[in-house]
């Protein structure tokens, strides 16, 4: 097949699905019985006429004709710009919530339902993982797989497919949000079309992976790539599972969940934990495997134990969700079944740990100058911080005073903030340089004001949770000396007061190390510099195969 | 299906099977004869040198 | 082994089944036996399917995302139980689609809400919930009472939940759009016919404006009915059915 017609081929397969998208979309809107879902509907249908329109624009000029590179970079580009863009917008919607707590009376609007917590929250926890994270993810995938196999990512132009699909996934997921949108249930709250919408762009992002790592010119498959697949692979597996619901009519937004109950809470959090265990962490991790040792300029320090850390990892990790269901009405048996994972999950987490730390041996020096480095290794010190402090609050007897209370809101944020924050920008202080081909980045004095910032806002934010999670834990459980609860609920509420506006401050400080980066980053992008030739990069000598 | 007949097969069978497959892992992480190869394997990412500036 | 896991390595294909394989044992052993296990929901008396307008009030309850600040679901512990009352059962849930019993009590637990205050404390406590408790952070609701409850549709609602064995007979069903009203219209003449389809249910105008039927009418309708259908007088834990 020459390259042309495979690119011809990619397009059309591309514009039957915009096209069937569309018209379902205005078949939605004519049986539309609510006004969220016609907004929804108008949206998609919008989105499946500019990618049309973009496609036909793209099949006019014919296949791109890149001799920068022998990489498909371009897809990769535009997922640093959509991380840095979520990701300011995720953490912001944090911070106006965090602000919501603290001044309840300022923050919020009588007569403005859509920007009330409810449903800002939500907002707030897709967009910095599913959003930021997400795109993330699929940016450092993209140029990871292509980099660990020496080949050029497969599929032509179904790459761009899989990330427009994806910010589209984000946008809808996101208004629907604010127009009450949900199916209620934490981290799985997208309606049932996007769902579908997302399953369909997810199987082309594992085909897309898939089809790199078949035409590898590398004999042995590089471990990070594992823990992507086994990210893209169990999150499509969770996500189907998990979404089962029949909607309403096919005109409504509403649906309702397959299952119910005590059924449901197990299946929602075997989904939910392994949202943190196969998004938030086999992923990071495959980013951790490749751009530390990159960044280091050295080996991992032992791929033996990235093989156990693997295997370990991702079959411990799917056991641990009924630990959120402690003393519920969940079957005894489930919840000790959970816990005891997630306890056992404590030894391939700081396996991990050790290999991403340990890789910088006899190099410590490098700490020291290379604050993007320093970005790096820190990420990986919290994410054992928070690897240690979760199989602890699983434990029943803990569990008993952290459910329901900021602890564990701390305890997600060590991990979100700490680890895959920190490591995700790590990852686009590499990226930055590499792909628009400049010797460095625009400043490193800002790297470390971003670092020292976001530092100083983690701390904040986990101790003002900690010590707040446990103060109103005791105080729930507190006795008086005639045997009657001490406190009534509004009393603990009250005394959060303080430690949410140090947690708002903290995130706040952690958005302005945010704000920071994406200023360096376009910087470093737009500068004047010459571009950086590479000898390697060009088109190399063997035919490249065809598409 | 009752509850104990399943534990029971959980306890015992399943138990061992993931055992088994644990050491496997392991053997085949320090199999001397995969040294070499894991050896070449981490060396991947900097072998790529266009992505050095 | 040795050749075997060199194959086993260097083929996506069943490292992607290795994969799959490895992540599937879980949710098997974990999560099937819920459906399968008798024992996983007590056997019960009280529990019932939701009223049309209690249904729609729990949709309301869902969409502003009431579950990210409120649990339903109280803990067999010394202090839950005299704060909240008797620990939640399984059952109590049975019929929940989605279950909503949340994760963080940043508001308290709202399970046995039910019956608790009454619908004038609910009304001024959602319209400026600082007006009632004045250490709330709670968001401020005021425009529940202004938006007119779609009605139109809540037949399709009760037919996708039936599909999902919620036992809602054919009458129900047929009348679903008009029951949804008559719970708050206690003067409607269908309102003895709903009665006798919902027997026990609350019939009353909940909201404070009898002339309409609002969107505040079906949450206070949902949250007077949280948790108290159970007659716990005749529960008894101990009995072998109901150990899990």
């Amino acid at each position: 097949m020459t390259q042309s017609s495979g690119f011809r081929g990619d397009a059309s397969a591309i514009l039957v699905i915009l096209v069937g998208g569309a018209f379902l979309a205005l078949l939605g809107i004519s049986r539309a019985i609510d006004t969220p879902f016609a907004v929804q509907m108008w949206t998609m249908f919008a989105a499946f006429l500019l990618g049309g329109a973009a496609l036909a624009w793209e099949v006019g000029k014919g296949p791109r004709q890149d001799h920068s590179s022998r990489y498909e970079n371009g897809v990769v580009k535009a997922g640093v710009i959509a991380s840095m863009f979520w990701g300011v917008a995720g953490l912001l919607v944090g911070v106006i919530i965090a602000l919501q707590l603290s001044f309840p009376e300022i923050f919020y609007f009588p007569d403005f339902g859509w920007l009330n917590f409810g449903r800002l929250r939500p907002l707030h926890t897709s967009a910095v993982i599913f959003a930021f994270g997400g795109n993330v993810l699929i940016a450092t995938s993209f140029y990871v797989v292509q980099r660990t196999c020496r080949a050029r990512l497969a599929g032509g132009l179904w790459p761009w497919f899989v990330f427009w699909g994806y910010q589209l996934f984000i946008a809808l997921a996101g208004t629907g949000y604010l127009m009450g949108i949900t199916e209620g249930r934490e981290y799985a709250e997208p309606p049932w079309y996007t769902d579908i919408w997302l399953t369909l762009v997810w199987v082309a992002y594992l085909l897309v992976f898939l089809g790199t790592i078949w035409k590898r010119q590398e004999k042995h498959i590089y471990v990070a790539n594992w823990f992507y697949l086994a990210f893209i692979v169990t999150i499509a597996m969770l996500h189907i599972i998990n979404n089962l619901a029949i909607p309403v009519t096919f005109g409504s937004s509403f649906s309702y969940s397959l299952f119910s109950g005590v059924q449901d809470a197990l299946t929602q959090w075997w989904y939910g934990h392994n949202a943190v265990g196969f998004f938030l962490t086999a992923g990071f991790l495959a980013i951790m495997y490749y751009f530390i040792p990159k960044q280091a300029n050295r080996p991992v320090y032992s791929y033996r134990l990235s093989i156990i850390h693997f295997w370990a990892l991702i079959f411990l990790y799917i056991w641990a969700g009924p630990h959120h269901l402690h003393y519920t009405a969940l079957p005894q048996w489930a919840q000790t079944l959970g816990a005891t994972f997630s306890i056992m999950l404590w030894m391939p987490s700081w396996g991990g740990m050790i290999n991403g730390l340990m890789t910088l041996s006899g190099a410590w020096d490098k700490l020291r100058t290379d604050p993007v480095l320093r970005m790096l290794v820190v990420s990986v010190a919290f994410y054992g911080m928070s690897t240690f402090e979760g199989p602890m609050m699983s434990i029943r007897a803990v569990n008993s005073l952290s459910h329901y209370t900021d602890w564990t809101i701390g305890h997600v944020h060590s991990g979100a903030l700490g680890w895959v924050g920190f490591v995700s920008f790590g990852a686009l202080y590499c990226l930055t340089p590499w792909l628009w081909r400049k010797q460095k980045l625009h400043s490193l004095a800002l790297v470390d004001w971003h670092f020292w910032l976001a530092t100083i806002g983690i701390v904040l934010y986990i101790t003002s949770m900690w010590v707040a999670g446990v103060m109103q834990g005791l105080m729930w459980r507190a006795y008086n000396e005639y045997g009657f609860l001490e406190y009534s609920f509004v009393e603990t509420v009250e005394a959060m007061h303080p430690y949410y506006i140090i947690r708002a401050l903290g995130g706040g400080l952690y958005l302005l190390g945010a704000l920071i980066m994406v200023y360096n980053l376009w910087r470093t992008a737009t500068s004047k510099e010459p571009a950086h030739e590479r000898v390697t990069d060009a088109p190399a000598a063997v035919a490249v195969p065809a598409e | 299906m009752t509850y104990e007949a399943a534990s029971h097969f959980a306890q015992t069978w399943g138990m061992a099977l993931l055992f088994v497959l644990f050491v496997g892992v392991i053997i085949y992480a320090f199999w001397p004869g995969n040294r070499k190869k894991f050896k070449d394997a981490a060396r991947t990412p900097l072998a790529d040198e266009d992505d050095n500036v | 082994m040795w050749k075997f896991h060199k194959w086993f390595e260097r083929h996506t294909l069943i490292l992607l089944i290795g994969i799959l394989v490895v992540v599937s044992i879980g949710g098997l052993v974990q999560i099937a036996p819920l459906f399968f296990i008798e024992s996983t929901i007590e056997r019960v008396d009280g529990v019932r399917p939701y009223s049309p307008l209690e249904l729609a009030g729990r949709e309301i309850y869902v969409r502003e995302g009431c579950y990210v600040c409120h649990s339903q679901m109280v803990r067999p512990l010394r202090d839950e139980v005299e704060r909240y009352g008797h620990y939640s059962l399984a059952a109590e849930s049975m019929y929940d689609h989605p279950f909503q019993w949340g994760s963080k009590r940043t508001g308290p637990d709202l399970a046995r809400v039910g019956d608790r205050y009454s619908d004038e404390w609910h009304r001024a406590h959602l319209v400026d919930p600082r007006s009632v408790v004045p250490e709330s952070v709670m968001p401020p609701y005021a425009f529940l009472e202004r938006r007119d409850l779609d009605t139109a549709h809540m037949d399709a609602h009760l037919r996708a939940n039936r599909m999902l064995r919620v036992p809602y007979t054919d009458e129900q069903l047929a009348n679903a759009n008009a029951d949804a009203r008559a719970q708050a219209e206690p003067l409607a003449s269908n309102a003895f016919d709903f009665e006798q389809r919902y027997p026990g249910v609350a019939i009353r105008d909940f909201d404070g404006q009898p002339d309409r039927v609002t969107e505040m009418d079906a949450l206070i309708a949902y949250l007077q009915m949280l948790g108290v259908g159970v007659d716990f007088s005749t529960y008894r834990a101990d009995q072998p059915e109901n150990e899990r």
